[in-house]
């Protein structure tokens, strides 16, 4: 991979703790525009934290996040929501508005930033529940909706501004195996046809491998390999291939920090 | 020892930093006032369910509290033969503090709790991240609205519950126990007056409005967003709503005299 690519994310040397606990430990990485990057790491590493630094919705200690030029953390809130214009976010819950049915949820981005008229809105909303297969789901709530239709309606409002970037946070997660090879479907799909670079958050090793151009491991807070899916599947890295084979043993440790075992039974 | 003045100092510096917090978001959120003139939508829709759905425990509530006033104040009236003034007694206690206070407690009940649970589940739902992400401003587009919905609906609902008061304590007074029904009307006409008591109420309603709508958007905004966090801040919106409404309305009314 060559360094003069194009790169829509750059993060260099990225601090971020919560509390006493250090979440990234200065992490460096970059996002190639037009691209599926893929961000893996073990359960609690601070993969839905990264999204949200991105987003800017948290502000890191020390480090910088470029989004194109503009540096996230130091933007005022007019051009970091101007920003976020140019972000779709697919949230691990999905975070539809329960007081709204599927359609109006899809067309409240459209008409909160646009003033189109109401039959082209009509026909965007439809276009995008279209996609995602939840066309004839328009007037169901919230509510009504299983875990992965929630996320599919999700992913339809998420592109309804047609954003230059989507992140997703876990997007397979809780599909059958039948939506979710729809869904890796789509996700390629959306970027290559609209030319879109996503961010993809996930543990699901085989479907990420799949459908990544470049994949990022995170663990204790720290990037502990990088590199395209095959890089990956033939690091002879332990931090790497342990993740990659889901064995419990290994470098990364199964257990959230903590003092000896004996010591804190013997505590008691 | 030193523990303990650490102590007071930690607590007193959360206190002010949380005070200073909840004062800027509150003029971050009227501030956004001014853009919602333009989308009154919005606004309807809010005091439709902040006022529209209050209006029934008000009135019903109104109207036993005015029979109420109609039976005491009658049997201490007609001690001293004055029970012609029955209606100016019902009146004035409705206008300038059953009317806002009792008003202000029912709705903090009703409308406050519901709102702190709504925008709490929002946020723990991540509804309220989610509207971030989509560049629209939660202040903006769920506090602000909420607010002035609050504001405008707290004197209309104390007005409500002042009139339907009134009419109780004349069923009373003068349908059963026999009260003159010119008097009742016309002593009240002449005694109660538009600047002291009618505005000194709208007044009391509309500050009534302010605090516990904005406590109830607050503690909803602010609050561990678990189901947990969430219905303590609801408890929270009733016991502090309660709490301000009767401090405050003493401290209105000694300044009004
Ligand atoms: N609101 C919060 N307050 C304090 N700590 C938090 C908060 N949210 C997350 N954390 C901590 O931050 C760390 C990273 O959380 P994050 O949600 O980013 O993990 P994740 O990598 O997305 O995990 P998962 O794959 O399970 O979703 C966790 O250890 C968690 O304990
Ligand atoms: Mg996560």
């Amino acid at each position: 991979m060559s360094e003069t690519e194009n790169n829509i994310i750059r993060i260099r040397d990225l601090h971020f703790s919560r509390g006493h606990t250090k979440i990234f430990d200065g992490i460096d990485v970059d996002i190639p525009q037009g691209k599926i990057t893929a961000i893996m790491g073990p359960s609690g590493t601070g993969k839905t934290t990264l999204l949200k630094l991105i987003g800017g919705q948290l502000k890191p200690q020390q480090g910088s996040i470029y989004f194109h030029n503009d540096n996230i953390p130091a933007l005022n809130t007019k051009k970091l929501y101007a920003a976020r214009k140019k972000m779709g976010m697919l949230f691990q819950t999905g975070a539809l508005l329960t007081d709204m049915s599927v359609f109006d949820n899809i067309a409240f981005p459209l008409r909160e930033h646009t003033d189109l008229p109401q039959v082209m809105i009509r026909d965007l909303v439809l276009m995008k529940l279209h996609a995602v297969g939840l066309r004839g789901a328009r007037d169901l709530m919230p509510s009504q909706l299983s875990g992965g239709m929630a996320r599919r309606a999700a992913l339809a409002r998420a592109i309804a501004l047609d954003p230059e970037m989507i992140l997703y946070d876990e997007p397979f997660t809780g599909q059958d195996p039948i939506s979710m090879g729809v869904l890796v479907q789509l996700i390629r799909s959306i970027n290559s046809a609209l030319d879109i670079t996503s961010i993809i958050v996930s543990h699901d090793i085989q479907e990420t491998l799949e459908i990544a151009d470049k994949i990022y491991i995170i663990s204790q807070g720290k990037v502990i390999g990088h590199g395209t899916p095959d890089e990956i599947n033939q690091s002879d890295s332990p931090w790497i291939s342990q993740f990659v084979q889901g064995k419990a043993d290994g470098p990364v440790p199964f257990h959230y920090p903590a003092p000896s075992y004996k010591d804190d039974m013997l505590a008691g | 020892m030193f523990n303990w003045f650490a102590q007071i100092g930690h607590i007193s510096i959360s206190f002010f930093s949380r005070l200073g917090k909840e004062v800027i978001l509150f003029f971050q959120t009227t501030a956004c006032f001014a853009d919602l003139l333009s989308r009154p939508g919005l606004i309807i829709q809010q005091i439709f369910s902040v006022g529209v759905r209050s209006m029934l425990i008000i009135i019903v509530s109104g109207f036993f509290v005015g029979m109420v006033l109609g039976l005491q104040g009658y049997n201490t009236l007609v001690d001293f033969g004055a029970e012609e003034s029955l209606g100016v007694v019902v009146a004035l206690s409705l206008v300038r503090e059953l009317g806002p206070v009792v008003t202000a407690l029912l709705y903090a009940g009703r409308a406050g709790s519901a709102l702190t649970a709504e925008i709490g589940l929002m946020k723990a739902t991540e509804q309220l991240s989610g509207l971030e992400m989509m560049a629209v401003n939660p202040v903006e587009r769920i506090l602000a609205p909420r607010l002035l919905a609050g504001i405008i609906s707290m004197p209309l609902l104390a007005a409500m519950f002042s009139a339907v008061g009134v009419f109780g304590g004349y069923l009373i007074g003068v349908e059963m126990l026999g009260v003159d029904s010119g008097s009742y009307w016309s002593q009240m006409q002449a005694k109660v007056d538009y600047h002291q008591d009618v505005l000194n109420g709208v007044i009391k309603s509309v500050v009534f409005g302010i605090v516990v709508t904005w406590i109830a958007v607050y503690e909803g905004y602010s609050c561990t967003p678990t189901s947990e966090g969430v219905s303590s801040a609801t408890t929270r919106t009733v016991v502090n709503s309660a709490l301000i409404v009767l401090g405050l309305d003493f401290l209105l009314t000694a300044l009004m005299l």
